[in-house]
């Protein structure tokens, strides 16, 4: 592409990059790494895994921005670096790599994922139905109001880049945060959710939708243009018009 | 009602109520000290006036509440106390602010 053959690759060929490692206590150590065209943030962790240290660890699996598995901390900010370009995020040839934040480090960029996923099932985000397999099944026109609401916030590939990016996370360890609150909303919008209560007292109680303040880091992050922060604010007003009427 | 929920509704409640109270009151001060009022002549009109002590009144207890729940949520976000200890010293200061707030009232308008 172009502007990966612009003069100011052809002229400077090399990056330098510090990569987090040990777990909490550790620090950044540094790596000169060769650039290359179309060059990703996680090429540049590969590299280094696969010619300076075969010991540095890291998650990845699919490359194209669908699993979610390799979000980190590029340069003060959380991104998904199989889709992060080099080009985009270096300041004067220099990258630093870290692991996401609010989340506890493994090792290097590896983060435990478990307290993120704990919070989904906190948030009641799962779906329960009322059907069984013999019932025909549920026809939802793909323009109905419903199906639109619901397709909003659908899509989310669970990166943790939210999670990462949010203060109230960060201050509030029982807050649930924006991931986790997207999809309880994506579920009150399924037509075909049989308990949409559930997910509602789920969100209204301590740390759920109410501990948000809308400062939208989660929307300004987010890798594939979700906004969590609306899907919150329209928890929040659902979740007090479900419980005023039901108690 | 969940106590998120019921602190949410309560604190958008009660700063509704003071919006208009505020203007009112930051209008008062501007109108008092321009017009050069003296304490006397500002006593003279507060005591006994069943409006300045329901406005004050009002007032009083709607900071309380809303300003309760606010230290709450600032103890819980920046200090390691666990909720039930925020809650705890966040209530402790709204009644404080209560009593010191209905006390001021007392003295102006009876």
């Amino acid at each position: 592409m172009a502007e990966d053959s612009s003069p100011d690759d052809a002229v400077q060929p090399e990056l330098q990059v510090d990569v987090w490692r040990g777990g909490a206590q550790g620090q950044y150590q540094r790596f000169t790494v060769p650039r290359s065209a179309n060059q990703t943030v996680l090429d540049v962790v590969t590299w280094i895994q696969r010619h300076r240290d075969a010991s540095l660890a890291y998650r990845f699996a699919c490359r194209v921005g669908m699993c979610g598995s390799c979000a980190m901390t590029v340069n003060g900010r959380p991104k998904w670096t199989c889709r992060t370009h080099v080009r985009t995020v270096t300041r004067d040839r220099y990258l630093q790599i870290g692991p996401l934040r609010n989340l506890p480090v493994l090792r290097d960029l590896a983060t435990d994922m478990a307290p993120f996923f704990d919070k989904w099932q906190a948030a009641q985000g799962r779906f329960s139905g009322s059907h069984s397999r013999r019932d025909p099944l549920a026809v939802i026109p793909p323009q109905s109001h419903e199906r639109q609401a619901a397709d909003a916030a659908i899509e989310c590939i669970n990166c943790a880049v939210c999670y990462a990016a949010c203060d109230v996370v960060q201050w509030q360890p029982d807050y649930v945060g924006p991931a986790a609150l997207n999809r309880a909303w994506a579920g009150c919008n399924d037509v075909r959710e049989a308990d949409r209560g559930r997910i509602l007292r789920a969100v209204a109680s301590d740390g759920g939708c109410y501990s948000c303040h809308s400062q939208q880091g989660c929307a300004q992050h987010c890798p594939v243009g979700l906004n969590p922060t609306r899907s919150i604010a329209a928890l929040k007003r659902a979740a007090l018009a479900s419980l005023s009427s039901h108690g | 009602m969940a106590s998120a929920a019921r602190a949410y509704l309560l604190q958008r409640v009660t700063a509704l109520i003071m919006a208009p109270l505020v203007l009112a009151h930051l209008a008062l001060i501007v109108y008092a000290v321009r017009d050069g009022l003296s304490a006397g002549e500002i006593m003279a009109r507060t005591q006994g006036s069943i409006g300045w002590a329901v406005f004050y009144t009002t007032f009083v207890a709607a900071a309380a509440v809303h300003a309760t729940i606010g230290l709450r949520n600032v103890l819980v976000e920046w200090t390691p106390l666990g909720r039930r200890t925020a809650t705890l010293i966040a209530h402790t200061g709204g009644l404080l602010l209560l009593a010191l707030g209905l006390r001021a009232v007392y003295a102006v308008v009876s």
